[in-house]
């Protein structure tokens, strides 16, 4: 196990360091100059020649990508061009948008899901299971920044109950920053609610339909006692893998939704910074975004390595 | 479970799904011969309409009819998705086939990671890079969605022909010296249809509600062409004024995915046992 | 001039009136707000005008942080404000300034001759990236004999010298901070930089040691907040979050603004031309008849109606009537299809004509060609739209590489029209007779001069249309009914805040 741990953690790297070169070549073949972009209209050659001289952009391509790699080593990404500071720094400022953001879409999503998932497999059939179904069909087929515009409408164009959008900042106090993450994070929410209310369901389904829990039953245990005690425990396995695939998936696509209620997240900076063309700014962002969804697949194909013998064999 | 199931698996969702898909298809094959008004007509006088105050679904802002840009993105958004769809089907299997008939090595390896490579670019993000270099487009929205689909089919079909390889029969067929290509082809290839085929009304679904993102933010067909997804972007800022401009396209696209889903559903449940049995 | 002493005048009276006010009132009522949130569209680019190019910098630091030599008012025109007067030697080859005692920038460094020459000389210099370094490309040497004097010697006459060092991209900087501007900006205004909250805000504060006493700044505290979507922009004004928006972003949504009773919106006039370029080197373009076809088969009545609600002045030049000696030249082509049908059969493309357009995704530009479009098609001219990324991939394809048909983008700069005699530039376009005029405006520096030769460019521009002019995007203003003293019309883009102050 410990030998095809190294092997598999091997193949991690690789795949990530083939991630950033194909990432820094991609940013860097771009059509765009970030010179041109921020000198304008009226900016002569040699200005320009001057600014990329200054950015470092007139060095060998070879040479930046090693550059970028030995620093990125360092946790140092370099300075954006726009901003003048930190990459990190910015990243960091992002993040404390798009993570809590992220966090609050699975965390509303898991209060949708599981209750009706649960509740939706124990009385097969019923009026619940049949709205569970329906639910979950209808959250899955609608477009998550349709969902933003529809809350919208409603809640803040019509009821004047929440902001449109914008985001005042944490330093504006706790209150009026969760305030202006609800909408948002409940667009996220619903489309992966719709998901995880599928997998609850059949996975409490799988699980009740085991032997030990059916002898548990048999042996005149209440169904609440064995739902809580047997089912869920053992039916948390794959709705928690899910929820990890969800949550980077979340983090990863939240561009759309920070569009719309024009968050200051980690997408909006990404998009920002393709159109200004700050390459230090773009390949860090996507290098952080690619590699945390590499990790998690790693992370799950692992867990599920552990749980089926069978997949070992093909690895 | 072990309840004998009173009809076949799955066949409302089928029925249901085929309806819907089938209404959309007509739409959208209608629209290229007919529409109730050119959809890229302007009627500045007429602008910002509801419905049936002009023509049936109101107008926009530039008091083009609704129902007919509707018609026409039907058929954009339909095509966009089956052709990615198809794409990304076509290569994947045939990528999955090859590496599951040269069994594990530094081939098959590659091709998976690269799979998680491709796999870890959101079509958003590699459709913007697209764009970047060639210009936003039909063009780029299908490679942008098929190269997100790639890997799914090349895992799926990697997976499943793993384990037909594994079979007696193919073992038998190999030591009577068929090469790998004819065993993939008349053995191993008609074994995997079934999840492709499945796998293929899923991802339409996730397709669609992909090019509607993509043209969302303007990576997607340029105008006229009317397209779900844009006519949601243009319609932000007359929420106020004119909401039916962004529900009523949004509608058009939950229900061509809902559609797909629920044959994806239906066909999995028909066919797939172990799923079949959980719901 | 008499306008804005009067402007000024009228300002100094109802601050007057606003001190008795609250002289005679119960001490209950409260004073007037001495904070402001400004909204703007998009977020600066760092925080030096002098070394990028993006106006939101200008829009957020010129006059408020920074100073120039000069500056430009409200109606466009020359004032001093580090130099209090100059002269220029008849040959208008020797500019001598004479500089204000007593300035003091924000780090407490003095402002003084050798001050101002090293910040020219920075811009002018080999390592300079100042996006505007061809303002200095007449000046020969600096002198700076005493402290209060500073001397420039040209090697030509640059008949606007002057209004260039009164942009946002000519301001004083003292050599000590300035590397370190984009940042943390440090300059002579009436504003302190305090906090950029990147993606957010950017926050300054009343500098207590402005140098200008007869200035009466009466904001403490002013927060630039950086809006991107309209629809959010409108919500933040609707709530008080934000108190003005200069440039708000959507026409369509202005008129929702009427029946608020805290609001105000006021519609001037920018510098933004929308100007469809065209490739004059390419056929058909090189024949004038199709370019003149193809305005006459414009209605920009229609066109502003349809793209931006209505608001906005249509244009027949590339000039606002901001500009001094504007002429409204829209008469010379109008709207005429069958006009534009015999045109296009004489340059002989009676079955037809079909070319591309490059458009920025920006909603001015896609909706104005989504409108051309239909119009041009009504003349037999079939347009595509290709969608091009701005500003990247349109600087790299039109800007640069000169690589398209038609294109269409909102010019920014105030009094450019000298771009159609640059070359190379994305016209590609070539006529003697208007470089001829673009020459003498350097030559001349009296202003009636200038006024004459600028009224004459116009109207040759206006004739020879190589490219087609639309109209000017409008300045939607919305604020606060209590806030007073923005800018109306733009004549650069600014945001200028001392004059700015809350009534009663």
């Amino acid at each position: 196990m410990t030998g095809l741990l190294l092997r598999r953690l091997g193949g991690l790297a690789l795949t990530l360091l083939a991630v950033s070169a194909l990432i820094f070549a991609v940013m860097n073949v771009l059509p765009g100059d970030a010179a041109a972009i921020m000198l304008g209209t009226s900016a002569s050659e040699d200005t320009l020649a001057a600014l990329r001289a200054e950015l470092g952009l007139d060095r060998p391509l070879v040479l930046r990508y090693a550059a970028w790699i030995a620093s990125a080593a360092t946790g140092d990404f370099g300075r954006s061009y726009t901003y003048g500071v930190p990459v990190s720094e910015l990243i960091g400022e992002r993040l404390a948008v798009t993570l809590p953001l992220a966090l609050f879409a699975v965390i509303l999503s898991v209060l949708i899901a599981v209750p009706l998932g649960v509740g939706a497999a124990s009385r097969r059939g019923g009026a619940l299971d049949r709205f569970a179904t329906v639910f979950a069909q209808m959250s899955v087929a609608m477009p998550a920044f349709w969902v933003a515009i529809l809350l919208i409408i409603l809640f803040s164009t019509g009821w004047g109950i929440f902001p449109a959008g914008g985001f005042p900042g944490w330093q504006a106090g706790g209150l009026a920053a969760l305030k202006s993450l609800v909408l948002p994070s409940l667009a996220l929410a619903l489309p992966q609610a719709g998901v995880l209310t599928r997998v609850t369901r059949a996975a409490v389904l799988d699980v009740t339909g085991e032997d030990f829990v059916r002898t548990a039953r048999a042996k005149g245990l209440p169904r609440r006692v064995a739902l809580w005690r047997h089912v869920l425990p053992n039916a948390s396995v794959p709705i928690v893998t899910v929820l990890g695939l969800q949550f980077t998936f979340l983090v990863a696509g939240a561009v759309l939704i920070e569009n719309v209620f024009n968050l200051p997240g980690l997408g909006r900076l990404a998009y920002q910074a393709l159109t200004q063309r700050d390459i230090v700014v773009m390949q860090a962002v996507v290098m952080l975004l690619s590699g945390l969804v590499i990790v998690v697949n790693f992370l799950v194909d692992l867990a599920q390595m552990r749980l089926d013998p069978r997949l070992r064999a093909l690895a | 479970m072990s309840k004998p199931a009173p009809r076949r698996k799955g066949a409302w969702e089928l029925r249901a799904g085929a309806s819907i898909v089938a209404a959309l298809a007509i739409v959208a094959l209608l629209s290229l011969v007919w529409t109730p008004q050119p959809p890229s007509k302007m009627q500045i006088l007429l602008k910002l309409k509801p419905p049936l105050a002009a023509g049936w679904l109101g107008t926009d802002q530039y008091g083009r009819d609704i129902a007919s840009l509707l018609m026409a993105g039907a058929w954009n958004s339909l095509s966009i998705a089956l052709l990615s769809v198809l794409i990304g089907a076509g290569i994947g299997t045939a990528l999955g086939l090859t590496v599951a008939a040269r069994g594990r090595g530094i081939v098959t390896a590659a091709v998976m990671r690269g799979c998680d490579v491709l796999f870890a670019v959101p079509p958003i993000r590699s459709a913007m890079m697209l764009g970047a270099f060639i210009g936003p487009g039909r063009f780029t929205a299908i490679i942008a969605i098929a190269s997100f689909m790639v890997p799914v089919f090349t895992r799926i079909a990697f997976a499943s022909a793993s384990q037909i390889w594994a079979r007696d029969y193919v073992l038998a067929a190999r030591a009577c010296g068929k090469g790998p290509f004819r065993i993939s082809v008349e053995h191993v290839a008609p074994n995997i249809a079934t999840p492709v085929i499945v796998q293929v009304t899923i991802q339409l679904g996730l397709a669609i509600l992909t090019e509607a993102g993509l043209s969302f933010l303007g990576l997607g067909l340029p105008p006229p062409a009317p397209t779900w997804g844009r006519m949601l972007a243009e319609a932000q800022t007359f929420l106020r004024p004119a909401p039916w401009l962004a529900i009523l396209p949004g509608l058009a696209i939950a229900l061509a995915v809902l559609g797909f889903n629920l044959i994806g559903d239906g066909l999995r449940d028909r066919f797939d046992p172990k799923r079949a049995r959980a719901s | 001039m008499r306008i804005l002493a009067g402007l000024a005048r009228g300002a100094v009276f109802s601050a007057m009136l606003a001190v008795s006010a609250a002289l005679t009132a119960s001490p209950s009522m409260a004073d007037p707000r001495r904070d402001l949130v400004l909204g703007m569209g998009i977020e600066p680019t760092g925080l030096d005008p002098t070394i990028a190019a993006p106006v939101a910098i200008g829009q957020v630091t010129w006059q408020n942080v920074f100073e120039g030599l000069v500056t430009i008012g409200r109606d466009g025109k020359v004032q001093p404000q580090l130099a209090e007067s100059w002269e220029i030697s008849p040959d208008g080859l020797t500019y001598t300034f004479r500089l204000r005692h007593g300035v003091k920038f924000h780090d407490g460094e003095a402002f003084d001759a050798d001050v101002a020459k090293a910040s020219i000389e920075r811009a002018r210099g080999a390592q300079s990236t100042n996006p505007q370094k061809r303002f200095f490309d007449a000046i020969a040497s600096i002198d700076a004999p005493d402290a209060a004097t500073l001397v420039l010697h040209l090697s030509r006459p640059a008949g606007s010298l002057l209004y260039w060092l009164g942009w946002p991209s000519s301001v004083i900087v003292s050599p000590k901070t300035a590397d370190a501007n984009k940042t943390d900006p440090v300059g002579t205004g009436p504003f302190l930089f305090s906090r950029w909250v990147k993606g957010d805000r950017v926050e300054l504060k009343r500098n207590p040691d402005y140098w200008d006493k007869a200035a009466n700044i009466r904001l403490d505290t002013v927060t630039f907040r950086f809006i991107p979507d309209p629809q959010a922009q409108s919500a933040a004004l609707v709530s008080g979050d934000v108190d003005a928006f200069p440039e708000f972003g959507a026409p369509e949504l202005m008129s929702s603004f009427t029946e608020n009773e805290r609001l105000t919106t006021e519609i001037g006039n920018t510098e933004l031309k929308v100007v469809a370029g065209m490739n004059n080197a390419r056929k058909p373009f090189s024949d004038k008849r199709v370019r003149e076809a193809l305005m006459h088969a414009l209605d920009r009545a229609t066109i502003i109606d349809g793209a931006w609600s209505a608001l906005g002045t249509p244009i027949g030049s590339h000039y606002t009537p901001n500009d001094r000696a504007y002429k409204d030249l829209t008469g010379i082509y109008p709207y005429d299809p069958d006009k534009a049908k015999a045109l296009l059969k004489e340059a002989g493309y009676e079955n037809g004509l079909s070319f591309t357009i490059k458009v920025p995704q920006m909603s001015y530009a896609t909706r104005t060609a989504e409108i051309m479009q239909v119009m041009f098609a009504e003349v037999g001219v079939t347009l595509s739209i290709e969608p091009t990324e701005f500003p990247a991939k349109w600087v790299q394809d039109v800007f640069t590489s000169r690589d398209y048909d038609m294109t269409i983008v909102a010019h920014a700069e105030p009094m450019d029209i000298d771009i159609y005699a640059r070359d190379p530039y994305y016209f590609n376009y070539r006529n003697p007779a208007f470089d001829a005029v673009m020459a003498k405006v350097e030559a001349t520096t009296d202003t009636a001069g200038q006024d004459r030769l600028y009224a004459e460019a116009q109207e040759i521009l206006a004739r020879d249309v190589p490219a087609l002019f639309l109209f000017v995007m409008p300045k939607l203003g919305v604020h606060d009914r209590k806030l007073h003293g923005l800018w109306k019309d733009e004549p650069i883009p600014s945001n200028v805040l001392s004059e700015v102050y809350w009534a009663e």
